[in-house]
C-alpha cells in the first residue's frame, strides 16, 4: 500500500465524530462607500502605507510627482494595461519606464537590481483590515508587487469592500481562482529582532496607494 | 550547521536544560520581554470579550467540522490540486518526506533550496537531510536566518529568534558574515539580511514553504506572512515545494477569513499580516513569473494517531498561532529550547507525544502547572490542560482506550506502582488505615531531613505527632 492509502485507511478507521457544518457568515451590513474609504485609509496608514486621493484625470501627474520626490529613476509597468500606457505617454525623460514584457527568468538580474519601483493596479480592496486585493496575471505579474523597493498601486475607490469574506462572496472566488491571489496590507515588514518593527524585510519598503475616486467603476 | 535535529530528548536532559535556562538571566529577560509584548499586542486586538468569544466559537466549529470530514476533504483537496496542476505527495514519516524532497531536487539538479518559514520542515529535519545529500537549504525568514546562522533551532514557532537580543544578533552577524561591522541598529541588521537573501532568492533552484490553510473546494494553498520571503520562495525559483500536516485542510474558501483573522490577532497581535498568498496552481502558459512546478507534501507523522481518539483529536484543531506559549508561565521561564522538541510550549507538549511517542516525551507533559491560561487564549479552544492530564495518565497507567498511543505506560515504574498499590490498600481498608497512621505518628523521628527534590528549596515534610482523628477525639472529650 502507498503512503497515501495507509494514511487514508487510518483516518477512515478512526471513530466518526460528527460536527455540524459552520454557519455561513452573514455579510456585514453594507456601509456607505465614504465610510469604507475612510476605514481602508486609516487601516492602511496604521500599517505604514501612504494613501493619496486622486481622480481618473489627475493620478498620472500625482504618481509622477511622488516618483520624483522619492528619487525613483526606473519604474516598472505592466504590459498592455490602460494605466501603464497612460503613464508611458507622459513620463518625463528623467524617469525610465521598464515594461514587464518578458518572462522573469530572462531578466532576473535587472529586475532584482535595477528597478526602483513597480506600478500596478489593485483589483479591489478590503476596508476593515486595509488590504489590497491583487490577482497577478500576464499583464501585471506577481513579482511587480514584490521585488521593487517601492510599490505604487492604483485603486478604484468604488471597489473597496467591507471585509475579506464579502470580497470572496461578491467576486465568487470559490467558483475558481487564478494561480495566484494576493492580499497586501502594507509594506513588507518584520519584528524578528527583539520585537522591533523594521520595514522592507524582503519585499517593498514603501507601499503607496493612489485611491481614485472617479472612474468607470463608480457606483450609480 | 552544528546541531543535530532535536527530535529526541530523554527526560533527565529536559530537567537539566530547564535548570540551565532558569539560571540564564539574559535568556529569561529576552523571553519575559517578548511574552509581555506579545500578550499586550494580542489583548489590544480583542477589546470586546463577547466578540472574541464568538470568533473563537466560530473558529473552533470550522476546525472541528473540517476534522470530522478529514479523509473526505483530503481526497477532495487532492482531486482539485491535481486538476489545478499541483503535484500531491503523501508521507507517513519525516524520512519519507525528505526522500520526496530529494527526488524532486535531484530531478532538477538542485544545488540551493531557499525556504520560507515552515515548522513542518523543522519537524522532518529538512535542512540536515538536504545538507547530508550535498544540497544547501537556506532559511529566508529573518528569524530563521538568524537561528540557522547561529547553528540553533527556533525557540518559538512564530518568532524563531525570540531568545536572542539585538546585541547578540549584531555580534552573530559580525562574526559569521564577511565584511559586516557590528551594529545593534535593527534596521541595518535587517538590511544586511535582505541583501544577502535577495541574491539567494534569485539564485535558488527550488523554493520551500509551509502552508497555513489548505482549501479543499478550490485546491488552494494559503500562506500567511509579513516579510515577503514566503512570496519570494513560492514565486522566484522554478520549482515550489510546500509541505504541511494532513490536518491543515478546510472545506471551503469561506472558512479561511475567520481563521485568518483569529490567527494573526492571536499570534502577533496584528489586525492582518502584510501578505496573504493564495496559490492555486503553477505558472500558466501566458504568465511571466511563478514556478513551473508546484508540489505539496502531506505529512502524517503521528497525526493520524491523535485523530484516532475523540479527546486527543482536538490537538489537531491547532492553527499554530503560538498564543498558548506566549501565555504559558512555564514556557516564559524556560524558553523554547529546553523542551528539545520542534514545537515547544503547551501545543508542543500535547502534539509531540504523537510525533515522537510518549517514551521520549513523557517528562514534557509534566511541564505544566495546569493553570489553564493556554486554553483560555487558544483561538480554536483546544482543551490543553485536559489533554495534558490525559497524556500524563497514558504515560503512567497505560491507555484507557482500545487504541493506545505510542509509548503508553512508558513512565510507569515498579516502585511507583507498588507505592500506589500500597496507598490504595491502606486507604481502602479503614482498619489498616487506622493502624498504619498510628504507626506513622510513632515513627516520625525516622523521617529523613533530606527528601530529594522537595528539600532542595523547602523544609522537610514530617508527619504530625498526632493524627487528626486523635486531635478530634481529644477535643470531644474536653468539651
Amino acid at each position: 500500500m502507498s503512503a497515501r492509502d495507509n494514511i487514508l485507511a487510518r483516518l477512515r478507521k478512526a471513530p466518526v465524530i460528527p460536527a455540524p457544518a459552520p454557519a455561513t457568515r452573514e455579510c456585514e451590513a453594507r456601509e456607505d462607500q465614504a465610510t469604507l474609504i475612510a476605514q481602508f485609509t486609516d487601516a492602511m496608514r496604521a500599517a505604514h502605507a501612504e494613501v493619496f486621493f486622486t481622480d481618473e484625470d489627475a493620478w498620472p501627474k500625482l504618481l509622477l510627482r511622488l516618483a520624483e520626490e522619492k528619487g525613483v529613476n526606473t519604474l516598472l509597468i505592466g504590459e498592455n494595461t490602460n494605466h501603464g500606457q497612460r503613464l508611458s505617454k507622459r513620463h518625463p525623460d528623467s524617469l525610465r519606464l521598464i515594461c514587464y514584457d518578458r518572462p522573469a527568468s530572462a531578466w532576473k538580474s535587472e529586475l532584482f537590481n535595477e528597478v526602483d519601483a513597480g506600478f500596478t493596479a489593485a483589483r479591489s480592496a478590503i476596508a476593515d483590515t486595509g488590504s489590497l486585493v491583487l490577482w497577478p496575471d500576464q499583464h501585471e505579474p506577481r513579482l511587480m508587487s514584490l521585488v521593487p523597493p517601492i510599490h505604487f498601486v492604483l485603486l478604484d475607490a468604488a471597489t473597496i469592500a467591507p471585509s475579506l469574506a464579502s470580497v470572496m462572496a461578491s467576486e465568487a472566488w470559490s467558483a475558481g481562482l487564478p494561480s495566484n491571489v494576493l492580499l497586501i496590507s502594507g509594506p513588507s515588514k518584520t519584528a524578528d529582532i527583539q520585537q522591533t518593527m523594521a520595514y522592507g524585510a524582503h519585499g517593498p519598503r514603501e507601499l503607496i496607494v493612489l485611491v481614485c475616486r472617479t472612474s468607470q467603476g463608480r457606483p450609480a | 550547521m552544528k546541531t543535530a535535529p532535536m527530535n529526541f530528548m530523554p527526560g533527565a536532559e529536559f530537567a537539566q536544560r530547564s535548570e540551565t535556562a532558569l539560571n540564564d538571566p539574559a535568556l529569561r529577560s529576552s523571553f519575559r520581554g517578548a511574552m509581555d509584548f506579545l500578550q499586550g499586542k494580542r489583548r489590544a486586538q480583542f477589546p470586546d470579550a463577547i466578540a472574541l468569544e464568538n470568533l473563537r466559537r466560530e473558529s473552533e466549529a470550522i476546525r472541528r467540522y473540517s476534522l470530522s470530514r478529514l479523509p473526505d476533504l483530503l481526497e477532495q483537496l487532492e482531486r482539485n490540486l491535481i486538476r489545478n496542476g499541483i503535484v500531491v505527495h503523501w508521507a507517513e514519516t519525516p524520512d519519507e518526506a525528505n526522500r520526496i524532497m530529494l527526488e524532486i531536487a535531484r530531478r532538477h539538479s538542485a544545488r540551493l533550496m531557499i525556504k520560507g518559514k515552515s515548522m513542518v520542515s523543522e519537524e522532518i529535519g529538512f535542512n540536515h537531510a538536504m545538507a547530508a545529500a550535498g544540497i544547501e537549504a537556506m532559511e529566508s525568514d529573518m528569524g530563521e536566518f538568524i537561528v540557522q546562522l547561529a547553528g540553533e533551532a527556533p525557540s518559538h514557532i512564530i518568532m524563531p529568534a525570540i531568545h536572542k537580543s539585538k546585541q547578540q544578533i549584531g555580534e552573530l552577524f559580525h562574526d559569521k558574515l564577511a565584511g559586516v561591522p557590528y551594529t545593534e541598529n535593527v534596521d541595518e541588521l535587517i538590511l544586511t539580511g535582505r541583501e544577502i537573501l535577495r541574491k539567494k532568492f534569485a539564485a535558488a533552484d527550488i523554493g520551500i514553504s509551509g502552508v497555513n490553510f489548505l482549501v479543499a473546494e478550490t485546491g488552494t494553498l494559503c500562506l500567511v506572512e509579513n516579510e515577503g520571503n514566503g512570496r519570494m520562495c513560492t514565486t522566484v525559483p522554478k520549482v515550489h515545494i510546500a509541505i504541511t500536516g494532513i490536518e491543515k485542510v478546510v472545506e471551503k474558501l469561506e472558512h479561511v477569513p475567520p481563521l485568518f483573522t483569529v490567527l494573526t490577532r492571536s499570534a502577533t497581535g496584528q489586525p492582518v499580516t502584510t501578505y496573504l498568498n493564495l496559490i492555486s496552481g503553477p505558472r500558466q502558459a501566458n504568465e511571466k513569473d511563478g514556478p513551473d512546478e508546484v508540489h505539496l507534501i502531506l505529512l502524517d507523522n503521528g497525526r493520524s494517531q491523535a485523530y484516532d481518539d475523540e479527546e486527543l483529536r482536538t490537538t489537531l484543531q491547532c492553527i499554530r498561532c503560538g498564543a498558548c506559549m506566549n501565555h504559558c508561565p512555564i514556557y516564559a521561564r524556560i524558553g523554547g529550547h529546553a523542551y528539545g522538541t520542534t514545537y515547544p510550549g503547551p501545543i508542543g507538549v500535547i502534539i509531540s507525544p504523537h510525533l515522537l511517542g510518549l517514551a521520549a516525551t513523557h517528562k514534557l507533559v509534566t511541564a505544566s502547572s495546569l493553570c489553564g491560561a493556554c486554553s483560555e487564549v487558544c483561538p480554536v479552544k483546544i482543551p490543553i490542560p485536559q489533554l495534558l492530564v490525559r497524556l500524563r495518565a497514558e504515560a503512567v497507567a497505560g491507555s484507557p482506550t482500545a487504541h493506545p498511543i505510542r509509548g503508553t505506560g512508558s513512565s510507569s515504574s515498579l516502585l511507583m506502582n507498588l507505592v500506589w498499590r500500597g496507598w490504595a490498600l491502606v486507604y481502602g481498608q479503614p482498619a489498616i488505615y487506622r493502624g498504619v497512621s498510628w504507626l506513622i505518628c510513632r515513627l516520625r523521628f525516622l523521617t529523613p531531613s533530606a527528601q530529594g527534590a522537595w528539600t532542595s528549596c523547602r523544609s522537610p515534610l514530617k508527619p504530625a505527632a498526632k493524627r487528626l482523628r486523635d486531635l478530634l477525639a481529644e477535643e470531644k472529650s474536653r468539651s
